[in-house]
């Protein structure tokens, strides 16, 4: 039976769930019509593309994992969901309104048409399932740990209802280029995560007394924004920063939204108003970590992954902290869905153009792609408890940093990339990125205490996988400069002319 | 007056449909080295202020773990009773990364127009 405190937590979930099926199923309906309105009359304004932006961005990790990791490690975890934020500024400068004036709607799209090489196609496709599943994993963890804490439920109850809410909505077709769901998707967590602070912040203004610690009392490492450790600090620090703002440009649920842009000047606009979308989010969770700490919320038995979970009924027993534990698992629901078919689209995607394509028709090879795109990622969440929600995001990061970043960054600014270059650069930097990322996640969770460099380095891999992509892309493309595509420069007029001058854009 | 009055002439005219000498962009579609120079320019342009804007996100953002490691005292450092790390990171940071973001567009877009109207003059 479910208990009387739970019920807010179990309500929540079966509105969010009914409420996005229910708009996927009747979004089939008019999606036809709207994404033909939408694609072709090119009217989706920046705000409420960057608000389907921000609704599809803002993760598990976002809403439960960075209050967690800020209590327990304190401020040098403020580099996740900063570095979040700031991907968004170098995406902005180097690659967004190019990258809508090419005209691709997916990763593999772009490199297809910027080196004219189906090779550097595939490669770009085993990448996208690479990093999709790689992102997918927490999410479903998140679903696990949000539905243990707010309703007591099994750990594997959450990924398999999140799993198949996503395979139901995205199978049926309904969340493909709904704009409407994703942004209200955004303001929901926004809400959702907002609400409850400001309501316990008054509280605990009101009774200090009963707060037996201030906020950000006791030692000073809990202010220091560097990890601990000396050298291997600093390097774990940097790496994380080099992940996260070289990565998002990289995600391939963040690259496929900028197409529902008219062109590159609203492009542009669209990234600088989720610049500000995401600012406003991201100051909340330091509210839920300084809260946790005043309140003295210990960091063992996982208590930190729930803390947002937790925090209201702690310090609003009774109904009224029920009811805001219910809304904030409403919006951490919502944070997994919405990530989660966002990803299993650009997965499904792929699969469906490269593997299932050829073996079924059209639609059954998109569901079939639909089912192996949540399956996998879905069974690893079973078999592979206790990675840690924002760390294995971090590592995804990483992946799309040391692969699509460079492929994106000189495909965009330089002519001299060849597609040996770019096969040789992506299989680098995805070769390193992800041995280390596998190795992370089979030895998750070790002991504190004194590490290793080789543990570090490979814990955080962007510091050198990155470059090391970056130079191996160059070098690569340097030795082959005779197989330079001949349409090159011409490519290059469509990234870089705005669309007010009229050119053969061909 | 009456109201069955004629309505005052209008000249109609179709559109100029005179040969005219075409905008530059020929020079683009044609790849000539003047269209080469142009578009080379712009792409210069607007790598440069990428480049700028980057520049100021590293110095100003990812040099803070380099200034507390230099200034470890740095850690306990208050105002209004929140330390300098969290008040920077957890709530500056955001209004000031929009700054940089819209100081990028607008001049993004200022040099996209100097090219459009560069390209828009006559040929001689």
């Amino acid at each position: 039976m479910i208990s009387a405190t739970a019920l807010p937590g179990v309500i929540a979930v079966v509105l969010v769930s009914v409420a996005t099926l229910a708009i996927g199923t009747w979004g089939l309906r008019l999606s036809r019509t709207t994404s033909d309105f939408f694609v072709a009359s090119r009217t989706v304004g920046p705000g409420l593309n960057a608000s389907a932006i921000g609704g599809e961005y803002l993760s598990a990790a976002s809403f439960l994992g960075v209050a967690g990791l800020l209590l327990t490690f304190g401020a040098d975890m403020l580099w996740y969901p900063v570095g979040w934020t700031a991907g968004y500024l170098v995406l902005l400068v180097l690659v967004a309104a190019p990258l809508r004036r090419s005209g691709a709607y997916t990763l593999p799209d772009f490199a297809e048409a910027r080196l004219a090489s189906r090779r550097v196609r595939n490669v770009c496709s085993l990448l996208v399932v690479a990093v999709g599943w790689l992102y997918l994993l927490p999410q479903f963890e998140g679903a696990g740990i949000t539905l243990s804490a707010a309703i007591d439920a099994p750990r594997w109850v959450g990924p398999l209802v999140v799993g198949l809410v996503v395979l139901i909505s995205v199978g049926s077709g309904g969340m493909r280029s709904i704009t409407f769901v994703q942004a209200f998707q955004y303001w929901l967590k926004l809400t959702a995560l907002l609400v409850p602070a400001a309501v316990l912040l008054v509280v605990w203004a009101g009774d200090r007394a009963a707060a037996p610690g201030a906020p950000f009392g006791g030692r000073g490492e809990w202010s220091m924004p560097l990890a601990d450790g000396g050298a291997q600090g600093l390097y774990t620090t940097y790496s994380l920063i080099i992940a996260t703002f070289l990565g998002t440009m990289g995600l391939p649920h963040v690259v496929v939204r900028f197409y529902t842009n008219p062109d590159g000047r609203a492009a542009r606009r669209t990234t600088l108003v989720v610049l500000g979308l995401l600012g406003v989010f991201y100051v909340i969770p330091p509210v839920y970590a300084a809260l946790g700490r005043a309140y003295g919320v210990g960091t063992l038995d996982g208590a930190a992954d729930t803390l947002v979970l937790d925090l209201p009924r702690l310090i609003l027993p009774g109904l009224s902290g029920d009811v805001l534990t219910g809304l904030v698992t409403a919006g951490a629901f919502a944070a997994f869905l919405s990530t989660s078919s966002g990803l299993t689209i650009a997965v499904s995607g792929v699969l469906t153009q490269d593997l299932t394509g050829r073996r079924f028709p059209e639609v059954t090879a998109f569901r079939v792609a639909t089912v192996i795109a949540v399956a996998v990622p879905l069974a690893a969440t079973l078999a592979l408890p206790d990675i840690g929600v924002a760390r294995t995001v971090g590592l995804a990061f990483a992946v799309a940093a040391s692969t699509f970043c460079p492929l994106l960054v000189l495909g965009i600014w330089w002519r001299g990339l060849t597609d040996v270059g770019a096969v040789v650069g992506l299989l680098v930097g995805g070769a390193g990125s992800i041995a280390a990322a596998t190795w992370t996640l089979g030895h998750s969770r070790g002991g504190a205490g004194e590490r290793s460099w080789v543990d570090v380095l490979l814990t955080q891999p962007a510091a050198w996988s990155v470059p090391l992509a970056f130079a191996s892309m160059v070098l690569a493309s340097r030795l082959t400069s005779g197989r330079v595509p001949s349409h090159t420069r011409r490519f290059m007029v469509r990234l870089h002319t705005p669309e007010a001058v009229e050119l053969d854009r061909s | 007056m009456s109201g069955d009055e004629p309505p005052p002439r209008v000249r109609v005219t179709g559109p100029d449909r005179r040969p005219r000498p075409g905008p530059r962009t020929g020079d683009i579609d044609d790849e000539t080295r003047l269209g080469a120079v142009f578009l080379d320019s712009l792409l210069r342009e607007q790598l440069w202020l990428a480049m700028r804007i980057l520049l100021t996100l590293g110095v100003s953002v990812a040099g803070l773990p380099l200034l507390f490691l230099l200034a470890p005292g740095l850690a306990d450092v208050r105002l209004v009773g929140v330390p300098v790390a969290w008040l920077v990171l957890g709530v500056l940071v955001y209004p000031w990364l929009v700054v940089l973001g819209w100081r990028y567009v607008r001049r993004a877009e200022r040099n996209e127009r100097d090219f459009a109207e560069l390209l828009e003059e006559r040929e001689p």
